[in-house]
């Protein structure tokens, strides 16, 4: 199996990849980095998002080796320096998660949204962005309560 | 209130690892060695297994082991039970088949698994899985409930004659009959309460591992019931003997029922770890969950109301097929029996009820309990026929209502259940306002303006939870007792450890169970720990379903802090040189009465375990006890939801435009975490209403097999919610609380419904509502009425 390299939470790491892994094994599976999940398998869901060189992607849509050499970041690697995300926290003080499964993938989302739309989110728009994220727990009410009020704070 | 305690909207606790990424589900635990399972699965809905080579897949590479039907059989691996008995009225048992864990002999359902490969990959697996040859002689497959049991149609299980389960009955059916004869008004609709995939975000999951040394099983998987679990592959599949078999449901990524049953998934895992003497995991693929899941609803109604002239509910029928899919799961039998017939008198006072109910095999997917089970079905007949019949006698839906209210209590139906408390009227009236009701007809004439048409429905609901009296569902049939267990371990430094048999999936136990304990012993809810879903730590339980986790998980924690606290005073007593009768435990603090001397709870706990204020002879020392508590009665939540919707003429797009619910819970832990619960059921109730719908085509193949084609609810089709309680105390429980869980689930589709059918004029409107159905339903409404101008 050859080796696949990139950049993953601001570390180089090499991991084996065959041509057909998907860039979320590799994550899961390669570095054991379980944070991302996969709740479908037909790139519906948004369970398995991350970011890929800044931007949302949906880590069962591409092969590991597309991702050779990018700058990855899962949601292992959102925190920093010990303090969790503007957007974490606002997970949490909004309830935006009961089973937690779908979470992870919904907050790299909200991250991106913000850093396309901005500070000042709407629910219509957030209800829209959010088209390809999944959840069977919230309803969605806190989850677009929270990255509103995320997105306020990463301001 | 305290700011931990019960009442406060405490953040959750568990939060911080799944905001993380540290959560630990069961596909994120691995075992040093474990190889892949792969499921060869059934592509016909009904066939006969000639023969399986896999000769050419055990040459694949990286391949462990092959294993079939046949093998599972000579290993006398038993076979999946259905737990709880029905009688039919002719007094015959349920004509329950065998179900084995892979099938030998024939394919009933497209996904009943045939063989297994394991191997070291599971890309290694799913490619020898490919190489196995499977002889199939393609039978003809039966998959609409209603033509099941029609002369002639394909037989699917020789122990049930015309796919049929069992024929029951509930209630008197000749005072109904007589109750018809004499009514003012009949009310009739013909009503489909469409099948559901339950689609937890989390697929189904099992790691197994075989310890050889010890001859012990442990098994991760995704269990709302891991004690349950470990009973039935015990006992009944006869994997392993009680003792040497661990259950592990660590995080479970949502449930809503599914995860409830004992599927073959894991009961193979555990037989293929012993075999193949290493580890097996399996993880569901959304598709392969889609196949194998257990289904929820699916039921064939036809239902009529009886009024009299001044609209009073003198008598409800109904006649229902239930669609139990090809092989009777864990515990479908009770889901359209006594979880749906004892909920139809709503919320009202109907002195006759009759239904009957034939349960029927079908080429499909097992169908068993899912969010509300059997309650929504319930709801939906009831309200339905109610707003149906409001219409048909002019009476405005609301006030018809309030003229059949149950308003004392306790309240006996004639459907088995003892209403306790409630205030129909005070929900009604508080959604009212909240809803703006007196302002619908200014917002419709605008929609109209704009050339949409709009509608207002309610629900008005009722469900029974926490179940149960243990000896009330043993007389129904129930193989298992309801209650729930709980143990208190106090450490010497005071913080406290619970163990619950309660399972948390979403629902934020490890907080609201913390802030309880927190209340109650005064201490800081960072001190409190919750310990749940492993057999080697909590002795036993019976999980969580049937929004019970409340009322029946945490009454079992009241009950061993009471003797906890009981024990604690008797330390103190000791502590404190006082007779044991005059020392008060509040707020964390023990005193003897009268008197200024106190100790701390963190001292007292010290005291307990270093035992130097005591002898042996005089008290025990430590400080842990358990309780088992048994509920004395169902609880029943109610409420009133109020569903606007706006439709578009041209398209029949509907939006829900507003929401508004008022729920009875009881006494409310967390308010936070139960409107989060309220939210997630009415986006699954609203999703049933207008999205979601299984379809399986006449050969049995499910068409709706991927969220390509299966419409789960998103962000954008729902509104934000607006959420209200009020609250009569449960009054068989201590802590007054009625459970919230599956509330939205039972009451949101019949409020859609109600709304649509409001806004188009016809009661002939199918679930899920899709534009296409709304549209169909509207140029019928308007040549109806074209042909009637």
């Amino acid at each position: 199996m050859p080796a696949v390299s990139m950049t993953v939470n601001g570390k180089a790491v090499t991991a084996d990849a065959d041509a057909r892994t998907l860039l979320v094994q590799y994550l899961r599976e390669g570095l054991r980095l379980t944070g991302t999940h996969v709740g479908c398998d037909t790139s519906q869901c948004g369970a398995c998002v991350v970011h890929v060189n800044g931007k949302a992607v949906k880590s069962c849509t591409i092969f590991a080796w597309q991702a050779e050499g990018a700058n990855v970041t899962t949601i292992e690697g959102l925190a920093q320096n010990g303090k969790l995300h503007p957007m974490q926290e606002a997970f949490r003080d909004n309830h935006g998660l009961q089973c937690g499964f779908c979470t992870p993938g919904m907050i790299m989302t909200a991250v991106d949204m913000v850093n396309r739309k901005g500070h000042d989110l709407d629910d219509k728009t957030i209800r829209h962005e959010l088209e390809g994220n999944i959840c069977r727990c919230t309803g969605y009410h806190n989850i677009v309560k929270s990255i509103a009020a995320g997105a306020k704070a990463m301001a | 209130m305290s700011a931990t305690g019960i009442g406060a909207a405490v953040r959750r606790k568990e939060d911080f690892r799944f905001i993380t990424g540290k959560g630990q589900y069961t596909d994120d635990i691995n075992r040093p060695g474990q190889t892949y399972i792969y499921f060869v699965r059934s592509p016909h809905a009904h066939a006969k297994i000639k023969k399986i080579d896999s000769a050419e897949a055990m040459k694949m590479p990286g391949v462990v082991a092959v294993l079939t039907g046949k093998d599972l059989a000579n290993d006398k691996i038993g076979n999946l039970i259905c737990g709880w008995a029905i009688t039919s009225k002719d007094g015959s048992p349920m004509k329950m088949s065998a179900h084995p864990a892979i099938a030998n002999e024939k394919a009933n359902h497209v996904g009943d698994a045939v063989a297994v490969v394991v191997a070291e990959t599971l890309a290694q697996a799913k490619d020898a899985g490919e190489k196995v040859k499977v002889d199939y002689e393609v039978l003809p497959a039966i998959a609409d409930p209603a033509k099941a049991q029609a002369k002639g149609a394909p037989q699917i299980h020789e122990v049930a004659p015309h796919n049929t389960i069992y024929q029951w009955h509930l209630g008197d059916q000749k005072a109904v009959e007589a109750a018809f004869k004499a009514a003012r008004h009949v009310t009739r609709l013909d009503i489909i309460n469409n099948r559901l995939v339950p689609n937890a975000i989390e697929p189904r999951a099992a790691l197994a591992d075989y310890d050889a040394g010890n001859d012990t099983l442990t098994l991760w998987n995704t269990s709302q019931n891991p004690h349950v679990a470990r009973l039935v592959i015990a006992a009944f599949v006869g994997m392993a003997p009680e003792h040497k078999l661990r259950v592990i449901a660590p995080d479970v990524g949502g449930g809503f029922g599914s995860k409830i049953f004992i599927y073959p998934e894991e009961v193979v895992c555990l037989w293929a770890s012993r075999k193949v003497n290493r580890p097996v995991k399996w993880n569901a693929d959304r598709s392969e969950a889609f196949l194998t899941d257990a289904h929820g609803r699916d039921h064939v109604t036809h239902a009529e109301m009886a009024f009299d002239a001044e609209g009073k509910i003198t008598a409800l029928r109904a006649k229902t097929i239930a669609n139990l899919g090809a092989y009777m799961s864990t515990f479908s039998s009770s889901v359209p029996t006594y979880l749906y017939a004892t909920l139809l008198s709503g919320q009202y006072g109907i002195a006759n009820i009759y239904c009957e109910v034939d349960a029927v095999y079908t080429n499909t997917v097992p169908v068993d309990a899912y969010r509300g089970a059997g309650r929504p079905e319930a709801t939906f007949v009831v309200e339905r026929l109610v707003e149906a019949g409001a219409r048909e006698m002019g009476i405005d839906p609301a006030d018809l209502r309030k003229r059949n209210f149950i308003k004392s209590f306790p309240h006996q139906t004639p459907v088995i259940m003892a209403y306790d408390a409630g205030d129909y009227h005070a929900s009604l009236k508080k959604a009212m306002e909240l809803a703006d009701v007196k302002g619908f007809g200014k917002r419709k004439r605008d929609s109209a303006r704009n050339g949409k048409l709009r509608g207002l429905g309610y629900s008005t609901y009722i469900e029974a939870c926490g179940i149960a009296p243990s000896q009330a569902v043993g007389s129904l049939g129930a193989g298992v007792g309801l209650w729930e267990s709980a143990e208190v371990r106090v450490n010497p430094t005071g913080s406290v450890e619970i163990l619950t048999g309660s399972h948390s999936h979403g629902q934020g136990h490890e907080t609201t169970f913390a802030q309880l304990v927190s209340q109650r012993l005064g201490i800081p809810i960072e001190n409190v720990s919750i310990v749940h879903g492993d057999t080697d730590k909590v002795q036993f339980g019976m999980g969580t379903y049937g929004s019970r986790s409340g009322a029946v998980g945490m009454t079992a924690i009241v009950k061993a802090l009471d003797k906890v606290e009981a024990k604690a005073k008797k330390v103190a007593a000791f502590m404190l040189e006082a007779a044991e009768g005059d020392i008060e435990f509040k707020d964390g603090k023990f005193t003897v009465a009268g008197t200024d001397k106190a100790a701390g709870w963190g001292d007292v706990a010290l005291n307990a375990y270093i035992a130097h204020k005591f002898t042996g002879a005089e008290l025990e020392p430590g400080l842990k006890e358990g309780a088992f508590y048994d509920p004395t009665n169902f609880t029943f939540p109610a409420g009133c939801h109020i569903c606007e919707v706006e439709i578009d003429q041209e398209t029949g797009d509907t939006e829900v435009v507003a929401w508004t619910a008022v729920d009875d819970f009881g006494v409310v832990i967390n308010p936070m975490i139960v409107e989060g619960q309220v939210h997630g059921g009415i986006a699954q109730g609203v999703g049933q209403a207008l999205y979601e719908g299984t379809v399986y085509d006449k050969d049995g193949q499910l068409v709706t097999g991927s969220y390509m084609d299966y419409a789960m609810p998103r962000a954008d089709y729902l509104p934000s919610f607006k959420v209200d309680t009020t609250e009569t105390r449960c009054p068989s429980n201590p802590l007054g609380m009625k459970g919230c869980g599956e509330a939205g689930a039972i009451a949101a589709p019949a409020a859609v419904m109600n709304a649509i059918t409001d806004a188009v004029g016809t009661e002939d409107i199918a679930m899920p509502a899709t534009p296409a159905t709304v549209w169909r339903a509207i140029q019928k409404t308007h040549k109806t009425r074209q042909a009637a101008e």
